[in-house]
């Protein structure tokens, strides 16, 4: 038994520095890429709507996959709650005072950074990603330091909250099939569209990303 | 060797330093772990190979955007599946991994 798991770590082991060796190698060298996406997305960034080319990629060159990925952390937020929770709490039974206070004065900042953030992705590094990011961690942070309670069940006010953004995301999807291509949007409203899509989003993604941590930390007594 | 070139290496030794944790370890959380360094080594390639010539290059950092999101999102779902594990059998590590 022994023999064999020094040989497995063994094998493992030189492969996977095999494998390394050989994908730097080969990175040290590439062959000249196949398409260059780059001159068509700064060629393209008039009609996207936003100044800043990753909100453009992310939002309106290729909103497919960020529609799919709303739907894909939704899914995962529901097999958790499908999966069964224990009232298991991660928070700290005593809380300092000093903390709590802090934490009270952070969360309506940190609001305001998410807003600034989801704002500045047009035309800079930002958007509902990291806004939504922002959002959540100002929900963790409350519930470690005592002042917002696990999640329960999801009330309908909290369900609404996470899935707008996918559904926002689907109507404007579907109003905008007229165009011809799925999620093309009109070149004249496409920067309002995407506003209205990012602020879905940030939304969601917060609560949603929140939820992954509060529906899993819940004391027994917790209210919904 | 630009800085991207290397963020690009670094990449592919986090990932294959990933992947043997994934083989190796049976800790449940740890084996999360060793696939999230696995996750983080290939943003890094796709980030770093696409700007190995100066500019950023938007198109693979919004596919990374997108990975992370989800990354999260999977992570969060195996910890999840991973303490219901707990629960159950009192165990953190699958049954065909036991010593």
């Amino acid at each position: 038994m022994k023999v064999q798991r020094v040989f497995k770590r063994f094998v493992v082991g030189s492969a996977a520095l095999a494998f390394s060796v050989l994908l730097i190698g080969v990175m040290l060298e590439p062959p000249a890429a196949g398409v260059d996406l780059r001159a068509a997305v700064s060629a393209n960034l008039a009609v996207s709507g936003v100044a800043h080319p990753v909100t453009a990629v992310l939002l309106n060159f290729r909103g497919y996959d960020t529609l799919l990925e709303i739907a894909v952390l939704l899914l995962a937020l529901i097999v958790i709650l499908a999966s069964g929770l224990e009232a298991l709490s991660s928070r700290p039974r005593a809380v300092d005072p000093v903390l709590q206070t802090l934490a009270q004065l952070a969360a309506p900042s940190m609001i305001v950074v998410a807003v600034y953030l989801l704002w500045a992705g047009a035309f800079r590094p930002g958007g509902a990603f990291q806004a939504g990011a922002v959002l959540a961690a100002a929900g963790v942070l409350l519930h470690l330091t005592g002042l917002l309670p696990g999640w329960q069940a999801p009330t309908l006010k909290l369900r609404l909250g996470l899935t707008a953004g996918l559904l926002i995301f689907l109507a404007i999807a579907a109003a905008v099939l007229s165009q011809g291509a799925l999620m093309q949007y009109p070149p004249r409203q496409a920067g309002m569209l995407i506003l209205l899509i990012e602020a879905g989003f940030t939304v969601s993604l917060g609560l949603i990303l929140a939820g992954l941590f509060l529906f899993i930390s819940r004391d027994p007594g917790d209210p919904t | 060797m630009t800085s991207a070139l290397l963020f690009a290496c670094v990449g592919a030794i986090l990932f294959a330093l990933g992947l043997a944790g994934v083989a190796l370890i049976g800790h449940l959380l740890r084996r999360i772990f060793a696939f999230n360094v696995m996750g983080s080594g290939t943003f890094l390639i796709l980030v770093g190979l696409a700007q190995r010539h100066g500019s950023a290059d938007p198109v693979p950092q919004a596919m990374v955007l997108t990975g992370i999101v989800v990354a999260v999102a999977a992570t969060a779902l195996a910890l999840a599946l991973t303490r219901r594990l707990h629960a159950l059998t009192g165990k953190l590590e699958l049954p065909a991994d036991e010593p």
